[in-house]
């Protein structure tokens, strides 16, 4: 065990110059003429954030839309990684496999979330029941995929199975299924995975804001005759909004994002590769940081929208404060 | 009241569709954890079979985890090694997150100062670029730039350091800014320097809303596989225990009754900080996104 020494050491070492310079900044902070001393503060406190954000995402942001626009050697090739992009069928298969999966896990995490969470409120164990959903969300990608390779796990016909969903199968005397072989409905068998690690974080926020609901004006509804169903349509499901989009929109970038998933249980074979698979595929082991560049930058693109909204939700409500 | 409108919503069906989802959601985590003990006989080749079989042949084992975690041959495993990388890499990412992300986070709720709000936009904007727009540049500053040294922890802390601010200064930010104006006047009356009332009025109040990004920083950094394939080289050294986990989960082979129990040993500690901390989790999100 004498590898933890070292380890410790530099541990503390980076801890130490850390505090080092956060000393200094405060010390500079402190000491400043008071005709200057608002102006310090405000560059000191931000210096150290700000600094790491421009040099670790504006700055690689940048220089990866310019890698876009060039080959492997890093001439400019104009638009052709684009075009490599929307030709070729490997490359089509990607985009193809990321709009399914950015449309069907938002909205299953979702709906599963909301429904459990409208289904477990104020039942006996509800804490208990909220757990084991929402327990996913603390494992890895990658021992999500190594809990899920257990449970899609095949056997030739005749022999036992030992993968969950094949026993069962089996059970009803249906053949045993290659979940993760059979394009292309094995993309749909990697987007449960995240459905399952997603719907937790659904359910748990949009638990908190059903609670949020007045509940005079679900007693209202009732007493005017409303169903379950209507009461939920029509008094839950208006009072929870703001919640709705706060979750879909975090679950989609998340989803567009995806990479963990697919690259530890069929590392992207199969026809299953999505975008955030298929870039590092590219930068990192085919040697093409230019096509790599250029899906990450249609990453962006997807994700674009997303931000402007949110960023106008933001905008309005600083206004009003 | 409570009582009928609750006998109203909660019908059989209900019931019925909650304990469905609870128990789907739970069985794959509940099977791996009974692969993990199971001898390597039951679990591939000729003599295996399913894990629910366990609880009929009553046949564990604590043998795959001594394997996994002891380095015994160059084909181990050798996890405890890469599970100590693990905590070396998020525990100081975690302190450098939450100091830096506070201290902007101050600025932009409570300092005066031209453009503050679009700069302040500009920053939640930053979520949204993708990692993987960032790590080629990013490499390449580290290693011909800055000369970091390959197989050091440096990069992955800088790196995780970098990627974890913008969504830090938001949920911060959201928080801080709400703690009454009067407090922090009054201390200034009593003329407290900035960094006074940073260090002794704002993170002591803050500390719902720190807390809750520290697990978040945590389980994402000790979870990441990216960040680490990209900037760690992949060494024993360096490398952190979702690395490893891919990797000897990737190759097929004879070994592959470990990897049940490996993939437990990753887990544990994330799900002993969520289970412990998960009540501060669910409030931190919420502060975050729900206002308004």
């Amino acid at each position: 065990m004498d590898f933890i020494g070292g380890k410790l050491l530099q541990v503390v070492i980076a801890l130490a110059i850390f505090a080092a310079i956060i000393g200094i900044i405060m010390l500079v902070v402190d000491r400043a003429p008071k005709s200057v001393k608002d102006k310090v503060t405000v560059a000191g406190f931000l210096a150290p954030a700000g600094i790491l954000m421009l040099v670790g995402l504006v700055y690689p942001a940048v220089r990866t839309s310019m890698l876009a626009f060039t080959d492997a050697s890093g001439n400019g090739n104009g638009f052709d990684n684009f075009v490599w992009m929307f030709t070729q069928p490997e490359a089509l298969t990607t985009l193809r496999n990321t709009v399914i999966w950015t449309v069907l896990v938002p909205l299953l995490s979702t709906s599963f979330g909301l429904a459990y969470a409208v289904f477990i409120d104020k039942a006996r164990g509800e804490k208990v029941l909220k757990s084991l959903v929402f327990m996913p969300m603390a494992i890895s990608f990658v021992g999500a995929g190594i809990i899920w390779k257990l449970v899609y796990d095949y056997r030739g016909p005749g022999l036992e199975q030992t993968g969950v969903i094949n026993f069962l199968r089996d059970a009803l005397g249906l053949d045993p299924k290659q979940f993760l072989l059979d394009a292309p409905e094995n993309t749909i068998f990697l987007i449960v995975v995240m459905v399952w690690i997603q719907t937790g974080f659904a359910m748990v926020i949009l638990s908190a804001a059903i609670k949020g609901v007045p509940v005079e004006l679900i007693e209202a509804a009732r007493l005017d005759g409303a169903n379950a169903w209507q009461q939920f349509r029509n008094v839950t499901v208006p009072g929870i909004r703001g919640a709705l989009v706060v979750v879909l929109t975090t679950i989609t970038i998340a989803t567009l994002k995806v990479f963990d998933i697919v690259r530890t249980m069929t590392a992207g074979n199969y026809d299953t590769s999505v975008v955030a698979n298929e870039m590092y595929t590219q930068a990192f082991r085919a040697g093409e940081p230019g096509r790599g560049a250029a899906l990450a930058l249609i990453l962006f693109l997807m994700v674009l929208p997303i931000v402007v909204y949110n960023a106008r939700v933001l905008r309005k409500q600083r206004e009003i404060h | 009241m409570m009582r009928r409108v609750k006998t109203k919503l909660t019908s059989k069906w209900a019931t019925a569709a909650a304990i469905i989802i609870a128990v789907v959601w739970s069985v794959p985590t509940f099977g791996l954890f009974v692969t993990s003990f199971r001898p390597a006989a039951k679990q591939v080749g000729p003599r295996s079979n399913g894990w629910w079989n366990a609880f009929v042949d009553w046949d564990f084992t604590f043998k795959n985890y001594a394997d996994v975690l002891t380095p015994a041959g160059s084909q181990s495993a050798n996890l405890s090694q890469y599970f100590v990388n693990s905590v070396a890499i998020v525990i100081p990412v975690t302190i450098f997150v939450l100091v830096l992300a506070s201290m902007a986070a101050y600025v932009f709720a409570w300092g005066k100062f031209k453009g503050r709000d679009a700069l302040f936009i500009f920053v939640f904007a930053l979520q949204i670029i993708p990692l993987q727009m960032a790590l080629i540049p990013l490499l390449q500053f580290f290693t011909q730039t800055l000369h970091l040294p390959a197989g050091s922890y440096a990069q992955l802390w800088i790196a995780h350091t970098m990627f974890g601010l913008p969504l830090g200064i938001f949920l911060l930010h959201n928080f801080i800014s709400e703690i009454p104006g009067e407090v922090i006047e009054a201390a200034r009356v009593d003329g407290a320097g900035h960094s006074t009332i940073f260090w002794r009025i704002i993170l002591p109040l803050s500390v719902p809303a720190l807390a809750s990004l520290a697990i978040f920083q945590f389980l994402w950094v000790w979870n990441d596989l990216l960040v680490a394939l990209v900037f760690s080289g992949g060494t024993a050294d360096v490398a952190p225990i979702t690395q490893r986990l891919a990797e000897i989960s990737g190759t097929r082979g004879a070994r592959d009754y470990l990897n049940p129990a490996a993939a437990f040993v990753s887990i544990i500690i994330p799900l002993l900080v969520f289970f412990g901390l998960q009540r501060y989790f669910v409030r931190g999100l919420l502060s975050g996104g729900l206002k308004g």
